[in-house]
């Protein structure tokens, strides 16, 4: 099986997101991780690649910056990635990232294309359902379980009241939640190997793509203005020595819960 | 200004997060119409009608997964009726067909809108970034149909005027591939009590309670108290209770009277999934865990005493 696997590579979520007053994006340092959510789709890549003697592209849209993010991917086992960093790609919206992937990936021929549900970052949650009607393929999204039946997917789709299960053909696209799959360490050995795996950078020309479908000017929106939310402080905080469960009482009395 | 609502039917009827939107589009005034994909009852079309929705179109949602044929579906519909403004839900189905449609009409979706506004003609998005802590303002630029996510509980659904919707029976076309995908089963994850949209109270539960042999004490005390049960992603994901309970960014949206946060540390996408709630409860062994920076009463204690006790005292009121 032939898997291109959407991941990307993102600030460090552990240091605060500052964004630039100007033009209201997101300031993306050089050194960027990779998305720790792109883990399941990274693990379940690898595990159905293994059981089918496949292969795993990731395909990636983000300032390439040192790379580090897409080694850390290429770490767990892929066998190559493909990243596009263009100048004219700042300030793309959801539609404009799938059709430079969707781009990227016509030219793997892949039987499956594995996303995460929403990305750290952004958390649009849209990318890999543009992406599928992009590329003619059914989506099987919100997995919580994964597994080949009859030459397609079986897959458990979680719904609002619990889940459903799906069965689709290949080719198709799944968007995988935590949980689905329990994504491995890289070893010492996966880490020095992703140093020589090979990573294709196609500009958005080589992908057949113009600044009108992408960046600001494809997005179709505009950001007029960023404010503080309201904020909500915090109450009282004590330390239990006993009796503190008292105070939870007082409050449901208060609240006429009981 | 034509003013489209998507509304799925969950356990029968139009789901909650659906008539939350429909009162919205009622208030931004102008012409409002609902897409259903659920079946043709009179409840249905009552709630939709009283709701706001002047015209149902009815999507029949069969066995096939359905968000190609949907997409395909409004993409007609589009053509013929030329509405401004579609909202979906951040609900799973939703969002399927929103990010097909987009991609079928090459027009921009705004999604986690928490407020919208009309002016001038256009269309203001308001949506929560960095865990809720700033807000940010944007606008469609060229021409509509403008498509928004709206999350759930950002607007209160209340009934109007009693209306009785012109109700437009719509195919969706064949899709060949894409639509290949087929339900095989459906799943249900009950669980006793309120549901957790609903509920008025809602003890919710972290890692921290250990394991989920110590989990039952959360559930007894919420017997107690007639509340929900909520979890964490790293309890779901750990398998103590089904996904169905997770709150947060990729689980449900509440905004219970009272919130009982049991030893979870309050990352950023859990407190987008319940930092509305009433009044916020905390118990917590760690006094620097984020969740007491939104905690009305934050406890600095251990779970396994204060939780027990507390669910010995309300016995003991009887
Ligand atoms: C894209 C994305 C989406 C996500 N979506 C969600 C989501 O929808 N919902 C969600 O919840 N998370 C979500 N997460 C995960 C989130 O970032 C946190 O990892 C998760 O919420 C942590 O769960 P927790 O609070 O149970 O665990 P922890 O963060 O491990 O916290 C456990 C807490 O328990 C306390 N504790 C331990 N023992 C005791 C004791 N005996 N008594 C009292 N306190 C004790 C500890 O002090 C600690 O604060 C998402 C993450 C990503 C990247
Ligand atoms: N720039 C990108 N490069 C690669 N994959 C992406 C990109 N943006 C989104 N995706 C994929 O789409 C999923 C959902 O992202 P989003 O719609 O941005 O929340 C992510 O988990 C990725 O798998």
């Amino acid at each position: 099986m032939k898997i291109a696997v959407c991941v990307k590579q993102i600030p460090d979520p552990a240091t605060p997101y500052e964004l630039d007053p100007e033009t209201h994006f997101v300031v993306r340092p050089n050194d960027q991780v990779l998305d720790d959510t792109d883990r399941y789709g990274i693990e379940l890549a690898l595990q159905l690649a293994e059981a089918t003697e496949g292969s795993v592209t990731l395909v990636s849209m983000s300032p390439a910056g040192g790379l580090q993010g897409i080694r850390q991917a290429l770490a767990m086992g892929a066998d190559k990635a493909i990243i596009i960093d263009d100048e004219s790609l700042r300030g793309s919206g959801a539609l404009g990232t799938a059709k430079v992937l969707s781009a990227a990936i016509k030219g793997e021929e892949a039987d499956l294309v594995i996303a995460g549900t929403e990305s750290t970052d952004g958390y649009v949650g849209l990318v890999p359902q543009m992406l599928a009607e992009l590329l003619g393929l059914p989506a099987l999204t919100f997995a919580k379980k994964v597994e080949q039946a009859d030459g397609g997917l079986r897959v458990e789709r979680q719904t609002a009241l619990g889940y459903d299960v799906v069965e689709s053909p290949l080719p198709a696209l799944v968007t995988v939640t935590s949980g689905a799959v329990e994504p491995r360490y890289p070893t010492f050995k996966g880490i020095m190997q992703a140093k020589s795996k090979p990573i294709e950078q196609p500009s958005v020309a080589d992908l057949g793509l113009t600044a009108e479908d992408v960046g600001v000017a494809g997005s179709g929106q505009h950001i007029t203005a960023v404010e503080p939310a309201p904020e909500r402080g915090g109450g009282v905080k004590i330390v239990d020595e006993g009796e503190a469960h008292l105070e939870i009482v007082k409050i449901l009395e208060q609240a006429k819960v009981i | 200004m034509k003013i489209w609502v998507f509304v799925e039917e969950t356990d029968g009827s139009p789901a909650e997060l659906g008539l939350e939107m429909l009162t919205k589009a009622r208030g931004l005034g102008g012409e409002v119409s609902a897409v259903y994909l659920g079946g043709t009852s009179d409840a249905a079309m009552a709630a939709l009608g009283t709701h706001g929705a002047g015209t149902v179109y009815r999507l029949d949602p069969g066995s096939t997964l359905p968000a190609s044929g949907a997409a395909a579906a409004l993409e007609g519909l589009v053509g013929e009726h030329a509405p401004d403004l579609l909202l979906f839900g951040l609900a799973p189905t939703d969002r399927d067909i929103a990010g097909r449609l987009s991609a079928r009409l090459d027009k921009p979706v705004i999604s986690n809108a928490v407020d919208l506004e009309i002016a001038d003609g256009g269309v203001k998005v308001v949506n929560e970034i960095l865990g809720g802590t700033t807000r940010v303002i944007t606008t469609y630029a060229g021409d509509g149909p403008f498509i928004a996510v709206v999350r759930p509980k950002s607007f209160a659904a209340e009934p109007g005027d009693v209306g009785v919707p012109a109700v437009v029976e719509t195919a969706m076309p064949d899709t060949g591939h894409a639509g290949a995908g087929t339900i095989t089963e459906r799943h249900e994850e009950t669980s006793e009590g309120p549901k957790l949209e609903e509920a008025e109270v809602i003890v919710a539960g972290g890692r921290g309670m250990g394991a989920a042999d110590k989990w039952a004490v959360l559930d007894e005390l919420a017997g107690q108290l007639g509340a929900a049960v909520g979890a964490t992603r790293a309890v779901v994901d750990a398998g103590w209770v089904p996904y169905s309970l997770q709150i947060g960014q990729t689980g449900k949206i509440v905004k219970p009277g009272v919130y009982i946060a049991c030893a979870l540390s309050g990352a950023m996408q859990h407190l987008v999934g319940m930092k509305d709630s009433g009044v916020i409860i905390a118990v917590n062994k760690d006094e620097e865990a984020p969740i007491f920076g939104i905690a009305d009463l934050g406890i600095v204690g251990d779970v396994h005493r204060v939780i027990p006790a507390l669910v010995a005292a309300l016995s003991a009121r009887g």
